[in-house]
């Protein structure tokens, strides 16, 4: 994932502090600071993310069928593609804070691939962990914040 | 502030999951993975008993309970693993303990568990003391 832009945006920022049921006053308004995990949300600015449906192209979520596309879409990192038995997901998420993040910043983001691992899991079948570093930048090329993010791929649903 | 070892400190996070609050977090994280949101895809093509939440969810509402203690501004760190999945009409208790205070730095630890005592979410953050 390279993002170019992310705006760091009043209303973007309101948004996402009500989706996650957080009422405090910092997050809301013209000089409102970003919640913890709020980066995640550069998915929004990032033009080829895997996980947003997209002008023109096929989309793997139900319509007429339960799955828009037969075989879906490969994927890595935090997210999941879905498709056939096993699925993407998350499974670490972790932050350094370099500097607090507020509205009216500018950001960009690149991200690394990490290390991979695999393990025979108790309940999803054998398991793919893969790690990747994003670095979030500011206008001065400063690091704002630090996300490693592991994502594992499972042979089939996780049991209940 | 004074901080003490061992101090503790519980945030009811939610109660009784909604679907839409998923659809919600869908909209403003940008991820629309149909696992979350889309019940017949969940069901009849990934294989689950119904949608769940995002992880990034479970760790959003999470930050609440450290932010509210230490302010968002101070923090330094937060991180942790998704130890269970989530479903609509999931109840959540995030607990935060005090771990150590040096140099003017307080670290936490951090899990947040459903209306079973299951852990869901187990973390750790840090924040300027």
């Amino acid at each position: 994932m390279a993002v170019e832009r992310f705006v760091i945006e009043e209303g973007h920022i309101a948004c996402f502090a009500r989706s996650i049921g957080d009422a405090n006053s910092v997050y809301y308004g013209p000089d409102a600071a970003a919640p913890p995990t709020f980066v995640q949300s550069s998915a929004q600015w990032d033009p080829d993310y895997f996980l947003r449906p997209k002008v023109g192209q096929p989309w793997f979520g139900s319509g007429k069928n339960p799955s828009g596309i037969t075989r879906a879409p490969g994927g890595s990192g935090g997210g999941g593609g879905g498709g056939g038995g096993g699925t993407g997901l998350h499974a670490e998420q972790h932050y350094e804070y370099h500097r607090p993040l507020r509205v009216g910043d500018v950001l960009t983001a690149t991200t690394k691939p990490g290390k991979t691992w695999e393990k025979e899991g108790r309940r999803a079948g054998k398991l793919i962990f893969s790690e990747s570093v994003t670095e979030y930048r500011d206008q001065k090329g400063e690091l704002v914040v630090t996300a490693r993010g592991v994502g594992v791929r499972t042979e089939k649903p996780v049991e209940q | 502030m004074g901080w003490n070892v061992g101090d503790t400190h519980e945030v009811a996070l939610v109660d009784d999951l909604k679907r839409t609050q998923i659809v919600q977090y869908a909209g403003a994280s940008g991820d629309y993975n149909p696992l979350h949101t889309d019940e017949v895809f969940a069901t009849k093509v990934a294989g689950y008993p119904t949608v769940f939440a995002h992880g990034m969810l479970t760790m959003g509402m999470t930050g609440r309970a450290i932010t509210d203690l230490v302010g968002v501004e101070s923090l330094t760190k937060f991180g942790g693993r998704f130890t269970s999945q989530v479903f609509p009409g999931d109840s959540l208790t995030a607990k935060v303990t005090v771990e150590s205070v040096d140099d003017g730095v307080v670290n936490f630890t951090v899990s947040t568990t459903n209306q079973d005592g299951k852990e869901v979410f187990s973390g750790y953050a840090a924040a300027k003391a």
